[in-house]
C-alpha cells in the first residue's frame, strides 16, 4: 500500500479510538478512499492485517456501502445533482457537456486520467440548480455555457501541471 | 402455578407444559425438550446466536407481580396467577430459559408471523423443488408445507444470482437458493477457524461468497452443506446423484484417527452413497472431516481382494502353513481392528504362542476431529489384552527375528507389513498368512490370504481417544469372496487348537463381557449409540500421542505436572 504519511499518521490516531479495532474499519477505509481515491483488493487485505480481521470481513463492509469506490476514479470527481430541481432546470444537459468535453462516460475515469463524472443525488442547493461539485467545491447554476468554462479551468490546470 | 427448580434449573412453561432445564437453556432447545418444534433456521445448536431468519418467533410472558409488594396477582377467572405477555412476538433463539418464563408456540399470532416469514424467504427463492438436491431434506421446504400459502402472490420477477460458484473443490453454491441464515459463515469462522465466507452486495441482492483469491477448501468444508437449511450448498461428490429419501442410513464410526467421530452412512441396494456426520456432544458435535466423507470409495476399489475358495478351503490351508511353522509364528494385529476382532486375534495368538506385533500410525493432528494418531482403535487393542504397550509405527523387533530365523510364519491382521518396515527380501523368508481387504505387498507376498470386510460390511465397536467405547452397525453387504473378520479369525483359532470362540457379534460379546473386566457392564445390544465411557486408569501410566481436539484434552504429562 502506498499511503502519504498523513494518511497513516490519522490511521494509527484514529484505531484507538475505538474499543475493539474492527470498529474502525469504516473510518480506516474512508481515509483510503481520501487518499488513493478508491479501495483496491490491496487496500482490503492492508486493512484486514492492520484491524487483525480476515479480508473477507473487510470486503463485506466495501461491497455494502455504495459509496466506497472498488474501480480507480480520475484526479478530480465531478458530482452533478440529477434530483428534481436541478433535472428540471437541465442537470441531464450540464451533465452531458461534461461527458463530451472529457470525451468520457458516466462512472469512468476520462482518457486523460483528470476526472470521472457521475450523477449524484440531492447536494442541498436547490435554488441555484444545476449545481456542479467537483471534490469538495460547489458550483451553482451550471449551464452548459459554465460546465465548458469549468472543464477549460480543469484542463488549464492539467496542462500547467504536466509543464 | 410454577414450582421452585434446584438451583441451576429453571422452570418454564411451554405451551402449558412445564419442564425444568439449565438455565441458559434457549427457547427452542427447552421447547425440543417438552416435544414441542419451533421452526428455525439460522439458529444451529452449536454455533452462535445470530437471529436473522426470525423463523423461531414466540410468545413470551412472565407471571404478574405488583410492582411494589411483589406479590403474585391472580386472575380471579383461573384462580392461578396472571401472566404478563409481550404484546409483540420475540425470537425463541436469542431468549434465554429464565425463573417462569412462560411461552406460546401455538397461537394466531405466531401462525401468522411464521407464515409471514415464509412468504418473504420464497419471495427471492426458486420454487423448483423437483429438480433441487435438496429436496427431502430442506428446511425450507419442510417449513413451508406447514407455513407456506401453496401459491405465491408475488407476480414481479425473482432476482437472478449466480447458479454455480465453485465455492471449493468439494462445495457449490446456488446464490438464488440461499435464504442468508450464515450457518455457512459462522462454522466456517467458528468451528473451521477458516473465516473465508461472506454476505457481499448487501441489500436485495446479497450473495453469499468466498473472498476473491481463496477458497473454501479447509478439511471441513462439507459440514456448511450439512448445516445449509436449504438447496443453497452441494457436495460435488453427492450432488444429483441420488434422492435422499432412497437411501438407506446406518450409524457408524470415522476409522481415520483415534477421535472416532460418529457417523451414518448412507446406502440404497448394496451402494454406499455418502457419510454425513452423527450428532454426538460428547464426540464431535455435529461435524465431521471431509476426509473422513471419502472413505465409502474403499468399499467398492479396483485393489479390493476377493477369493473363489470357500472360507473352510482358506482356513485349512492357513492351519497347514501355521503348522508347518510352529513355535516361530508371530501376529501383527491392526489399531484398525474392532475390539471383537482384536479380541480374537489375542486368542489366536494364544492358540499359536505367538508373539503380538501392532502398527502405530501417525500423522499431523488438527486440533478439531483429527487426532495425531490415525488408527481407530489403539485402545481396543489395549482392553483385549493384545498389547500391552503403545505400539511403534516400525516392526524392527519383528524384522530382527525374521533375520535371525526366530520368526518363520507372520500372521497379518489388515496390516502392510512392507510400510511398517519389513523389507521385501525379509518377505520373502517368512510365510505369511494375511487377512486383508485391499491388495498390497504383503497379500501379494502371502501364501494364504483371507479376504475380509470394511468398516461398512461388519458391525463391531472401537474404543476412541476417550476411552468411549463406540459401536458401529453393518451398511451393506458383503460381496462374495469376502469371508467376515470374526467368522475368519474364530475358526483359524479353532483349527489352530485354540478355544472355539463363537463368531456371531453378540454372542462373543458374552464371551467379551465375562472375560474383559473393562467391557463387564455392557453388551453390543445395550451400548447406547452415543458411546459409552470405560475406566481408563489402568492405562493412565502410557503415554499416549493425541494432542487437543475437539471435546479432549490429553492427560498432563508427567513432565508438565512438575513443571
Amino acid at each position: 500500500m502506498n499511503l502519504k504519511p498523513e494518511t497513516l499518521a490519522r490511521i494509527d490516531e484514529v484505531i484507538p479510538h475505538y474499543a475493539s479495532k474492527r470498529s474502525a474499519t469504516l473510518p480506516l477505509l474512508h481515509l483510503i478512499q481520501e487518499d488513493v481515491g478508491w479501495i483496491s483488493k490491496e487496500a482490503i487485505e492492508w486493512v484486514a492485517a492492520k484491524l487483525e480481521l480476515q479480508p473477507i470481513n473487510v470486503y463485506e463492509v466495501v461491497t455494502f456501502y455504495p459509496m466506497f469506490r472498488q474501480k480507480p476514479i480520475g484526479r478530480r470527481h465531478i458530482k452533478v445533482c440529477r434530483t428534481l430541481s436541478c433535472a428540471l432546470m437541465g442537470g441531464y444537459k450540464t451533465c452531458e457537456t461534461f461527458e463530451k468535453e472529457f470525451d468520457t462516460k458516466m462512472g469512468e475515469v476520462s482518457p486523460d486520467g483528470e476526472v470521472t463524472v457521475e450523477f449524484v443525488e440531492c447536494l442541498a442547493s436547490c435554488g441555484t440548480a444545476p449545481v456542479v461539485m467537483i471534490d469538495d467545491e460547489l458550483h451553482e447554476n451550471v449551464d452548459s455555457a459554465k460546465a465548458k468554462h469549468l472543464c477549460g479551468q480543469i484542463k488549464a490546470e492539467a496542462s500547467q501541471r504536466k509543464t | 402455578m410454577i414450582q421452585p427448580a434446584k438451583p441451576d434449573l429453571v422452570t418454564v412453561n411451554i405451551d402449558g407444559k412445564e419442564i425444568a432445564v439449565p438455565k441458559g437453556t434457549n427457547v427452542i432447545d427447552a421447547a425440543r425438550q417438552v416435544g414441542v418444534d419451533v421452526p428455525h433456521y439460522c439458529y444451529h445448536p452449536k454455533l452462535s446466536v445470530v437471529g436473522n431468519c426470525r423463523m423461531c418467533l414466540v410468545e413470551l410472558g412472565m407471571p404478574a407481580v405488583d410492582p411494589v409488594s411483589k406479590a403474585p396477582i391472580m386472575d380471579p377467572a383461573t384462580g392461578r396467577q396472571k401472566v404478563n405477555w409481550i404484546p409483540r412476538p420475540q425470537i425463541g433463539c436469542a431468549t434465554y430459559a429464565s425463573q417462569g418464563l412462560h411461552i406460546r408456540t401455538q397461537t394466531a399470532q405466531i401462525k401468522d408471523c411464521r407464515e409471514g416469514v415464509t412468504e418473504f424467504l420464497l419471495i427471492n427463492h426458486p420454487l423448483d423443488c423437483p429438480i433441487c438436491d435438496k429436496a427431502g431434506e430442506c428446511m425450507l421446504q419442510e417449513q413451508s408445507t406447514g407455513y407456506g400459502r401453496g401459491y405465491s402472490r408475488f407476480i414481479e420477477n425473482k432476482n437472478v444470482k449466480p447458479k454455480r460458484t465453485l465455492l471449493g473443490p468439494r462445495v457449490v453454491l446456488d446464490d438464488e437458493r440461499c435464504i442468508l441464515c450464515s450457518r455457512c459463515i459462522r462454522f466456517c469462522k467458528e468451528v473451521a477457524k477458516d473465516d473465508v465466507l461472506g454476505f457481499i452486495d448487501r441489500g436485495s441482492y446479497s450473495t453469499l461468497t468466498c473472498y476473491p483469491g481463496k477458497a473454501l477448501e479447509n478439511n471441513y468444508s462439507l459440514n456448511t452443506v450439512d448445516i445449509c437449511p436449504v438447496g443453497a450448498l452441494t457436495s460435488t461428490d453427492f450432488r444429483f446423484k441420488m434422492r435422499v429419501w432412497f437411501l438407506k442410513q446406518t450409524n457408524s464410526i470415522d476409522t481415520e484417527s483415534s477421535v472416532g467421530a460418529n457417523t451414518v452412512v448412507w446406502s440404497r441396494e448394496g451402494v454406499i452413497h455418502r457419510i454425513t456426520p452423527r450428532r454426538n456432544d460428547e464426540v464431535n458435535d455435529t461435524w465431521m472431516a471431509d476426509s473422513g466423507r471419502l472413505l465409502y470409495k474403499a468399499v467398492g476399489a479396483e485393489n479390493r481382494l476377493a477369493s473363489k475358495e470357500t472360507l473352510d478351503a482358506l482356513i485349512a490351508s492357513a492351519a497347514d502353513v501355521l503348522t508347518d511353522a510352529e513355535g516361530a509364528i508371530a501376529v501383527v494385529g491392526s489399531g484398525r481392528s474392532s475390539v471383537e476382532e482384536q479380541f480374537l486375534t489375542r486368542k489366536l495368538a494364544d492358540a499359536v504362542k505367538a508373539r503380538v506385533f501392532l502398527v502405530a500410525r501417525s500423522g499431523a493432528g488438527d486440533g478439531i476431529l483429527i487426532s495425531s494418531d490415525r488408527n481407530p482403535n489403539v485402545r481396543g487393542a489395549l482392553i483385549t489384552g493384545l498389547i500391552d504397550k503403545l505400539p511403534s509405527e516400525r516392526l524392527d523387533t519383528l524384522a530382527g527375528g525374521i533375520d535371525s530365523g526366530e520368526i518363520k510364519a507372520v500372521i497379518s491382521v489388515g496390516e502392510d507389513l512392507t510400510s511398517a518396515g519389513i523389507t521385501p527380501e525379509q518377505l520373502g523368508k517368512i510365510s505369511i498368512v494375511h487377512f486383508g481387504t485391499h491388495a498390497n505387498s504383503t497379500s501379494d507376498a502371502a501364501k494364504v490370504v483371507v479376504p475380509t470386510l470394511t468398516v461398512f460390511e461388519k458391525a463391531g465397536t472401537f474404543v476412541n481417544q476417550q476411552f468411549r467405547l463406540q459401536k458401529f452397525a453393518k451398511a451393506v453387504p458383503a460381496k462374495p469372496g469376502m469371508h467376515d473378520d470374526l467368522d475368519a479369525l474364530s475358526r483359524l483359532t479353532a483349527a489352530m487348537g485354540g478355544a472355539s470362540l463363537p463368531s456371531d457379534l453378540h454372542e462373543l460379546w458374552e464371551v467379551l463381557t465375562k472375560e474383559l473386566p473393562a467391557l463387564a457392564t455392557t453388551t453390543y445390544r445395550t451400548l447406547p449409540e452415543t458411546g459409552l465411557l470405560l475406566d481408563a486408569t489402568p492405562w493412565s501410566g502410557l503415554r499416549f500421542p493425541e494432542g487437543e481436539t475437539l471435546h479432549f484434552k490429553p492427560a498432563a504429562s508427567e513432565e508438565g505436572v512438575k513443571a
